[in-house]
């Protein structure tokens, strides 16, 4: 299903960058993030995962059909996601009285009350990384799918990180079923619909998270950004000067 | 580092923390880049130590406030009471409520002290250039990494809590300082652990990142 690599050579770099790096000739080389420590890494065996020998830090596990699978739980995710920030999440009855909130809802009342720090905080922690996160997935999984990947599929991967590290949907429903409990002695207290697509989020997500393999997807990219960039001001350059001529 | 295992800093190699290229610095270059993702590349976190410290630092001088400082009001007709995180575990501890309120007791006050310990102690003993029990300390900068996020829980609890219970003229519930507060302690702490290179647990005392020259060139 998905194209062949465009380019069968490894590190076939053209980044005529100053201060880029030289690749090296042996690909399979790679330096521990936790320990720094190099090693040689062979494919790894199916339902096997390699470590680091000194730091025990997991170092790459095999992902069978990674790319395809991600794609199906990202599309998923992207569902519940609307579902969750569209639809109200807690509801209230008390004294005859009803009263709904959603996400965003709870950032805006804390906003209104005079916490918009902690406001925006908690909009970017529940809303907006979660948001991005499955955005930037979605274009990372769709680009792959070109049988050349564009540059700015990179660029997409490289903010993963930070967007994982940031979106704290299931730190939130922790906090949801603290603030039921509290709430509970007093009101009624309505499960939304939003409630349970946080839930199912909070499963797609991190089943995304351990079908994702970002070696594939690097190896399909295979150019720098920086390449493309320079790449397309030499042709453009080129036929400049192809112009010029009489 | 001896020989049998080498890094890829006493090689001269950068890794890429992104896309796991290793790659060799252009000769005078100065700064790194890798040559598939375009990240920008360095043996090791510049100012690691230093910037980890001034992050722990702001955390713990914010701990206080965040403990002693009311996070929640509740109005009731006529009446007023304020909370800090501390009696709103007690208020939630009951004979249903106790394990919820052990989440909260741990998440909020044990996890960001315990957290500040771990890495105060991981930068005292990089910084004496401690070797032994690289293994048991890269574990414990894991479970930092891992756990730190689940202090936020206390800030979504009052988050909910207020946005919910606005029964006025009944009772509301408002926000107090000590969210503010709280809520730096655990961005703080998590900028820290962002902030610390792990790899330096590793390296050899006396060998500071900027003073090594990359060997081939």
């Amino acid at each position: 299903m998905w194209p062949a690599r465009f380019s069968k050579v490894p590190l076939q770099f053209k980044n005529q960058h100053p201060d880029c790096n030289q690749p090296l000739a042996d690909p399979s080389l790679i330096a521990c993030p936790h320990c720094d420590l190099l090693q040689r890494i062979s494919p790894v065996p199916p339902g096997a995962s390699v470590r680091c020998p000194r730091c025990a830090r997991e170092l790459g596990r095999s992902r069978a059909d990674s790319l395809n699978r991600s794609l199906a739980l990202t599309l998923a995710a992207l569902a519940l996601y609307l579902i969750a920030n569209g639809l109200p999440m807690l509801g209230l009855h008390a004294a005859g009285r009803e009263a709904f909130t959603t996400v965003a809802g709870g950032a805006h009342q804390l906003w209104l009350d005079g916490q918009p720090v902690v406001a925006l905080l908690v909009l970017f922690a529940a809303v907006i990384a979660p948001g991005l996160q499955i955005g930037f997935l979605l274009l990372v999984l769709l680009g792959c799918r070109r049988e050349r990947p564009p540059f700015w599929v990179g660029s997409c991967l490289r903010p993963l990180h930070f967007t994982r590290t940031w979106s704290m949907i299931e730190v939130m429903l922790l906090g949801v079923l603290v603030a039921l409990t509290k709430i509970a002695d007093y009101a009624t207290v309505l499960p939304g619909v939003a409630l349970f697509a946080l839930f199912g989020l909070v499963l797609l997500l991190a089943a995304v998270q351990s079908c994702l393999d970002p070696r594939e997807v690097w190896e399909r990219i295979e150019w720098a950004e920086e390449n493309v960039r320079l790449h397309s001001r030499l042709h453009s350059r080129a036929q400049r000067e192809r112009e010029a001529l009489p | 580092m001896s020989a049998s295992s080498p890094t890829a800093m006493d090689l001269g190699l950068q890794g890429c923390p992104v896309c796991s290229l290793v790659s060799r610095p252009a000769p005078g270059a100065r700064k790194g880049r890798c040559p598939r993702c375009d990240e920008p590349l360095v043996f090791r976190k510049p100012a690691s130590v230093e910037r980890t410290l001034a992050y722990l630092t702001a955390a713990a001088i914010c701990y206080v406030p965040a403990n002693l400082l009311p996070v929640m009001t509740t109005l009731t007709a006529g009446s007023r009471e304020s909370d800090t995180i501390l009696q709103g575990v007690v208020l939630l501890w009951s004979p249903t409520g106790w394990p919820l309120s052990l989440i909260v007791l741990f998440a909020s006050v044990m996890i960001p002290s315990a957290k500040i310990a771990a890495l105060l102690y991981l930068v005292f003993t990089v910084r004496r250039g401690t070797l032994a029990s690289g293994a048991q300390r890269v574990r414990l900068y894991r479970m930092v990494e891992l756990i730190g996020r689940w202090s936020m829980v206390d800030v979504f609890v009052d988050t909910f809590t207020v946005a919910l219970v606005q029964l006025q003229p009944l009772m509301s519930v408002e926000p107090g300082p000590g969210l503010l507060f709280f809520a730096a302690v655990v961005v703080l702490t998590m900028l820290a652990v962002e902030s610390f290179d792990p790899r330096l647990i590793w390296d050899a005392p006396g060998l500071k990142p900027a003073q090594r020259k990359v060997q081939h060139a």
